[in-house]
């Protein structure tokens, strides 16, 4: 199976770090015709399934009133980056409940950056 | 005809230049040794006898022993008979053969199965499962009554599923790693993990 991952790691590519609560930007390729152009796509990481380069988040979002959600291949080329918006505080490795909530049940957390500084200073 | 036995190792997906993920299967092909010639004035066809996976001389029995002494290479665990020429005792077999883009045919043993129904082995769509239906996963008629008064030949019904010898077709070969011996050919291809498989391609 070594040789297998071995395969796999030429695929794999420096992403930004995010975990599910996370608000992020994805930014898509998309190709129309003969152009390309990027697309982004915000909204909150509601689960990360899948090791190595078959890893996959769904990105779920309120688009005029209606939940959407996508789900990207982590390692995928047509997306051009990802980045951060906010850190969520979530306690779920997935958060479907966030499915049957509207409005201000909605929302995710934000972690407290003043606590993440601090971890960070005191490793 | 190019020919060359290897090792399924598993199965994982790449990205393609189109931005697809596409399922591909990991072969471990080669290096194999040519120890027999088969040539049609003296065997009647053409064809190469390949080693693959050398073994140890206490694991080989003596007639095999004796094939490999009388053309002096290494002991091989595995061997496998293609019809092709071109090739000497002793010449190696790699996956440098192989570029990417070639059609490849792939076999191997399938999965055991086990004994299974109709349903399963031979696609049978059987009955209704509710609505006070009794009929549920059973074959139904197996043919007719006075004539022939017997069941015919080949009439699907239930037993032995799988470990049989599987050709998967036109396959394409999508990446060759030559320093590690590996070939990636789309899709899947027969077996378990560990399978050893025959890869030919067609010139």
């Amino acid at each position: 199976m070594n040789l297998v991952m071995a395969v796999e790691e030429a695929y794999r590519k420096d992403m930004t770090e995010f975990n599910v609560g996370d608000t992020v930007r994805v930014s898509v390729k998309v190709i129309e015709g003969d152009k390309e152009r990027i697309q982004p796509f915000d909204g909150v990481v509601i689960a990360k399934r899948g090791g190595s380069t078959r890893e996959t988040f769904t990105v779920r979002k309120i688009s005029f009133g209606i939940g959407v959600e996508r789900i990207f291949p982590l390692f995928s080329p047509s997306i051009h980056k990802i980045d951060v918006l906010k850190r969520g505080d979530v306690r779920r490795a997935k958060l479907y409940y966030l499915r049957g909530k509207k409005g201000k049940a909605a929302k995710v957390k934000e972690k407290e950056r003043v606590f993440e500084q601090k971890r960070t200073q005191s490793e | 005809m190019v020919g060359i036995v290897g090792k399924k190792l598993g199965m994982t997906q790449i990205y393609r230049e189109d931005g697809r993920a596409y399922p591909v299967t990991v072969i471990e092909a080669g290096p194999c040794c040519v120890i027999q010639v088969k040539t049609i004035e003296k065997d009647g066809y053409e064809a190469v006898k390949l080693g693959f996976i050398e073994s140890k001389e206490k694991k080989i029995n003596k007639p095999e022993a004796g094939m490999f002494k009388k053309a002096g290479i290494k002991l091989y665990r595995i061997l496998r008979e293609f019809r092709t020429g071109g090739l000497a005792v002793g010449d190696f077999v790699t996956v440098e053969k192989f570029a990417k883009g070639d059609k490849v045919d792939v076999s191997g043993v399938s999965k055991g199965k086990g004994f299974q129904g109709v349903m399963k082995r031979h696609n049978f769509s059987g009955g209704p499962a509710s609505h006070g239906s009794t009929f549920y996963r059973a074959p139904g008629s197996i043919g007719a009554s006075s004539y022939p008064s017997r069941v015919w030949k080949n009439q699907k019904l239930p037993g032995h599923m799988g470990s049989e010898r599987v050709t998967v077709k036109n396959i394409e070969v999508v990446e060759v790693k030559a320093e590690q011996n590996l070939l990636l050919v789309m899709g899947a291809v027969p077996g378990a993990n560990g399978t050893i498989v025959e890869i030919k391609k067609e010139k």
